[in-house]
């Protein structure tokens, strides 16, 4: 037996607190994070169990999916969802949970607020009931999304019960052109493999062009890995990591950081250490991308033209197929290039981070919003938010026409106030274009920041190398 | 066992945003959803239903529901395990589910059943043919037939055991509390 373990592998088996014959692991958990929307029926079974929380230091909240992002300050207008956040209010206050409520300096996107608190480091466990959990994995870690029965696992038990899923290796490798970053990165291997195309699958991200990338622009890859129904996605951490590590609030300090350093270093897949698939990929393959249809598979080049039916590998697939082009009101074999859009919103815990910011600020400054127009802007964080401010991003937005709002999810779910019109074309830098994913007959195309802020200046879709 | 008929949706990719929209994520019970499940698919934008969607077909009833491959991706809201059950169904066919919606699935009483992409397709076809079609899904003995038709299934011997006694997964790791808290002090 081989001894070569993936670093999955390795982190995996670290956590594993039993395993018995006949049993999925049970697995530990470092790190829980909890939201408003999948943890009150977790609590409820707590307290009709009879139990609290096994140990309240390792989960921390936030309010995120269902806030407004225009005046915290004020109470939530609607009764549901004002009742669902006092519900998490209430639920941290009676187990003992630290909550980064609205309003407080650390509020955000809960897979924005683990890293930049320093919460999230390398070899843990971390699960949240949210698919997009997965984010958290660029700094060389398990991270997973959950359901309510398992967020309640967590909670009563700081375990979860998982078999052991298979492994992935995705390798980028060579230079990234002019105009591309991370995002096309993922909407392109998700483009290659499908929607489903990982799932079973943990995946890790290696190669030269990911190695490359900072540790934001990793986030949005692994955030990404749920779409093609990857587990969770990692990248081994480096001195990338360990720089955006060192200082966090809630990371080792000092002595104690270097001591973790040295841990982390060992966090790598060892060599001849078996995948159970491998995937490889050249960078200058990768264009600027945008979906077209209703999962986040049915994406190609921008300057590409939609495919036809008859292009399909599968036959199965032709009646969802066109069910997603009448839905998205789109012509097969048509371009998308030059086609008008009605919305802009760039944010969610794929690209609302302090660097998406600075990339769409840089892009459009000294520029105004084609008219017409709706340009949102929703940082990741209250810590964003200070940010742009600080470095005067908001005043780009201002005088560009593109309005900044307050942190939360926002349009990227069509769950609070934010919501795209029916009909209304809107092309987001979120990670879903599913049917009314951004509100009921909203017709969504995913792109990176750098394409969503041409867009809004151009008023239509647009090869940001053109720009 | 669960012999009765069965309601197609034929259409592949089937997220959990068109099981259970995030509007209507905003209840802090499990209770309820099933009045929105596939909401958007159902009704109009007036709240008509849709009179070509199989749920709102008079002709199809039954606890099995029978869809197109890689059904449940997206997001991990439990939510649309809770729809599912709690509009009556029981079991879900398809030929490819999507990892987070079929461990909440079972942690729900609702069986995933995975069949081949054949299978699927002659299910579904018969099923629209003639939507009286009695299927039959045993879980002890891991097979779904229908019209003389037959396919074992495989499910994990932990996940059938809690399912067929009602066990779930906090029964069981309540029981491994002392080396659980061996673990956290260790790696505190």
């Amino acid at each position: 037996m081989s001894q070569q373990k993936t670093i999955f592998e390795k982190i995996w088996d670290n956590h594993v607190v039993k395993r018995a014959d006949g049993y999925p692991d049970a697995v530990f958990i470092d790190r829980h994070f909890i939201h408003e929307v999948t943890s009150p029926q977790a609590f409820d079974g707590l307290r009709k169990r009879g139990i609290g929380v096994f140990n309240t230091k390792r989960t921390t909240a936030t309010a995120d999916h269902n806030v407004p992002t225009k005046d915290q300050h004020l109470p939530i207008k609607e009764a549901l969802s004002r009742h669902q956040v006092e519900t998490l209010r209430k639920n941290c206050a009676e187990f003992g949970v630290e909550l980064y409520d609205l309003g407080h300096p650390f509020q955000g996107i809960v897979h924005i607020i683990g890293p930049e608190l320093g919460l999230t480091l390398p070899g843990m466990t971390i699960v949240c009931g949210d698919s997009h959990t997965s984010t958290h994995g660029a700094f060389g870690n398990v991270a997973f999304g959950i359901g309510t029965s398992e967020v309640e696992q967590v909670l009563a038990t700081q375990c979860i019960l998982q078999y052991k899923p298979k492994t992935m290796k995705i390798e980028i490798n060579g230079k990234l052109g002019k105009g591309v970053v991370s995002k096309d990165i993922i909407l392109y291997i998700i483009s290659k493999i499908s929607a489903s195309g990982a799932t079973g699958y943990f995946v890790e991200y290696a190669g030269d062009a990911i190695r490359s990338l900072s540790m934001e622009a990793r986030m949005t890859i692994c955030n990404m890995s749920i779409e093609m129904g990857a587990r969770g996605g990692l990248i081994a951490p480096d001195e990338t990591t360990f720089n955006y590590i060192k200082g966090r609030k809630f990371a080792p300090q000092g002595e104690a950081f270097d001591k973790a350093v040295e841990e982390w270093k060992k966090l790598k897949t060892d060599e001849g250490a078996k995948y159970d698939t491998v995937l490889t990929f050249d960078a200058a393959d990768i264009a600027p991308m945008i979906t077209y249809g209703t999962n986040p598979g049915m994406g190609m080049k921008v300057t590409d033209r939609i495919p036809t039916a008859n292009e399909l590998k599968e036959l199965n697939e032709q009646v969802s197929f066109k069910k997603s082009l009448d839905y998205m009101g789109l012509e097969q074999g048509s371009q998308l290039l030059g086609k008008a859009i009605d919305y802009v919103f760039i944010g969610s815990c794929t690209n609302a981070r302090i660097e998406d910011l600075r990339e769409v600020a840089a892009m459009v400054k000294g520029k105004k919003k084609a008219a017409g127009v709706e340009v949102w802007v929703v940082p990741g964080s209250k810590q964003v938010q200070e940010q742009a401010k600080k470095e005067g991003l908001d005043k780009i937005f201002e005088a560009a026409g593109f309005e900044l709002r307050e942190p939360g999810c926002s349009a990227c779910l069509g769950m609070n106030e934010d919501k795209i019109p029916a009909g209304k074309y809107c092309i987001s830098t979120s990670n879903r274009n599913f049917e009314g994913r951004q509100g009921p007959k909203s017709r969504t195309f995913l792109a990176s920041p750098l394409s969503a802020a041409a867009a809004a200046i151009t008023g239509k879709v647009t090869d940001v190398r053109e720009f | 066992m669960l012999i009765s008929p069965a309601v197609p949706i034929a259409v592949e990719n089937i997220d959990t945003d068109q099981i259970i929209p995030a509007r209507f994520l905003k209840a802090t019970t499990r209770e309820g959803f099933g009045d929105n499940l596939f909401r958007d698919w159902r009704y109009d934008g007036n709240n008509n239903p849709i009179a070509d969607f199989p749920l709102n077909n008079p002709a199809y009833s039954g606890k099995i529901l029978v869809a197109g491959k890689n059904f449940g991706c997206g997001s991990s809201r439990e939510h649309a395990a809770w729809a599912i059950y709690d509009y009556g169904f029981r079991v879900v066919v398809s030929s490819f589910f999507a990892d987070i919606f079929k461990n909440n699935a079972l942690n729900n009483a609702v069986l995933p059943v995975v069949v081949s992409d054949q299978f699927l397709n002659e299910l579904l076809e018969t099923i629209q043919r003639d939507p009286k079609t009695e299927v039959t899904v045993d879980l002890e003995n891991q097979f779904i037939s229908f019209n003389g038709k037959k396919e074992s299934f495989q499910i994990n011997a932990y996940k059938k055991t809690c399912l067929m006694n009602g066990y779930d997964d906090i029964d069981y790791l309540l029981s491994l509390n002392t080396e659980i808290k061996a673990y956290d002090t260790a790696h505190a």
